[in-house]
């Protein structure tokens, strides 16, 4: 069941990613939605949970991309694997530290791709450390909206749920 | 490994998770040669393989060459020996054959210079005592052959038939002790009787002191005794020496070596002496 879900938010993610194509700051995107859902696979499932989200959620981003099929998906794999080791040494409950772990992801995520890319001579990154300082506050910030969203959505329905009975009763 | 062991190994997970995006990335990615990663680090790693493979391979075969194979090479040698020893046999039956044909060529030749009757004949038998030169020749009686016939070879005077049976014949070698032949010196007609001295050489007596006799000189049969026909080689003159009397002493190597003696002719008329030799 919650490998379903994950593969749901993964495959929403891509969707969201793709028509949201113009939020990009000098070719990178300012917010990467695949990744906060890996990271987040990862904060809640575990390191292994993180590392097969992040090697699908990677792959699909490749393949629908024009870039090197893997890049993505190594980046995230490595990301979503240390995420889920830091999600399991540390509690990470407030929005703080999830928006930090976030970022963090999102540079770690940057320095894998952008230096893989760069290391193999295939694409030049034109003033990275601004795109991926954008791009870390808008992957925090989804991924706490992600979070707030996963945490106020069952509670909603739940209520939801007992104001109809309540209705009914009357 | 059960799937549930994986998820309990996170570390394996992701260094087999890296390890496919290595290599897929790598079967994209080419180099400044033109060839992806993936085949230029697949080919380097498989030819280093392939070249420590050869390397032990090579070592390996060097050592099965060098110790063990040897074995077998003991083996094929005593078989390429042995066939070596069958060749050489075989060699030298080809080349006793050829030698035979050569005789038989010369045999063949002689017999058409020769304008008299005469019958081949093969040597079958040396003879038994020492003392007397003798073989044993093929032809008898049965083809015409009869006592006192003279024997030749391409090469000179053989002998003569002294026993004659039905299918061989006894013949007394020139070199025989008792045997002799009326002869002549070729070259300044010196006459005179070469005998058998027994030890295998030839000697000429009576040949006048006066007469012009010198070595090398070719003596043939005179025909004077009425056995031998005219002409016939019996030897060399091998070395003349002035004796007391009214002689030379001369020394005649024969001219047939009975050694290597095979084939011979016979011939069959019996030959009168010459009517001015027997004057």
């Amino acid at each position: 069941m919650r490998a379903l879900g994950t593969l749901a938010a993964l495959a929403v993610a891509v969707l969201a990613q793709s028509a949201s194509g113009g939020f990009e700051w000098r070719g990178t995107p300012t917010v990467d939605l695949v990744l906060v859902v890996v990271v987040y696979v990862a904060l809640t499932g575990g390191p292994v949970a993180g590392l097969v989200a992040g090697t699908l959620g990677g792959l699909v981003q490749d393949a629908l991309s024009t870039g090197i099929l893997g890049m993505g998906g190594l980046a995230k794999t490595v990301v979503g694997f240390l995420a889920g080791r830091f999600g399991t040494q540390f509690i990470v409950t407030a929005t703080v530290p999830r928006m930090v772990t976030f970022a963090a992801a999102t540079a770690a995520h940057a320095v894998l791709f952008m230096g893989a890319y760069a290391l193999l001579g295939l694409r030049s990154f034109p003033d990275p450390m601004t795109a991926v300082a954008i791009q870390a506050a808008g992957n925090g910030l989804a991924g706490v909206v992600c979070f707030k969203l996963s945490e106020w959505l069952p509670r909603a329905l739940e209520r939801r749920r007992a104001t109809r009975g309540m209705r009914v009763s009357r | 490994m059960a799937l549930a062991d994986i998820g309990q190994r996170p570390g394996l997970l992701l260094a087999a998770a890296v390890t496919l995006h290595v290599g897929l990335i790598s079967t994209q990615v080419t180099t400044s040669a033109g060839r992806t990663i993936f085949h230029t680090v697949v080919f380097g790693g498989f030819s280093e393989g392939q070249r420590g493979a050869s390397t032990v391979v090579g070592g390996v075969r060097n050592v099965w060459d060098s110790y063990f194979a040897l074995r077998d090479v003991r083996s094929e040698n005593d078989a390429l020996r042995a066939e070596l020893n069958a060749l050489q046999v075989q060699l030298q039956a080809e080349r006793a054959r050829a030698e035979r044909a050569d005789a038989y060529r010369s045999l063949l030749q002689l017999r058409a210079r020769v304008p008299l009757e005469t019958t081949g004949a093969e040597v079958i038998a040396a003879g038994v005592s020492p003392e007397f030169r003798t073989v044993t020749i093929d032809k008898g009686g049965s083809d015409g052959v009869a006592a006192d016939m003279a024997v030749v070879a391409p090469s000179g005077v053989v002998g003569r038939i002294t026993q004659p049976s039905a299918r061989a014949s006894l013949v007394q070698l020139i070199v025989d002790r008792n045997a002799a032949a009326g002869a002549v010196i070729e070259r300044t007609r010196v006459q005179g009787i070469v005998v058998g001295v027994g030890d295998g050489s030839l000697r000429m007596d009576f040949a006048p002191a006066t007469g012009d006799v010198v070595a090398g000189d070719v003596v043939v049969t005179s025909g004077i005794d009425g056995l031998y026909p005219e002409g016939f080689i019996l030897g060399t003159v091998e070395r003349v020496a002035r004796g007391d009397g009214l002689y030379h002493e001369i020394a005649v190597r024969p001219a047939v070596d009975f050694s290597r003696l095979e084939d011979v002719l016979v011939v069959l008329q019996r030959h009168a002496p010459p009517v001015e030799a027997v004057k």
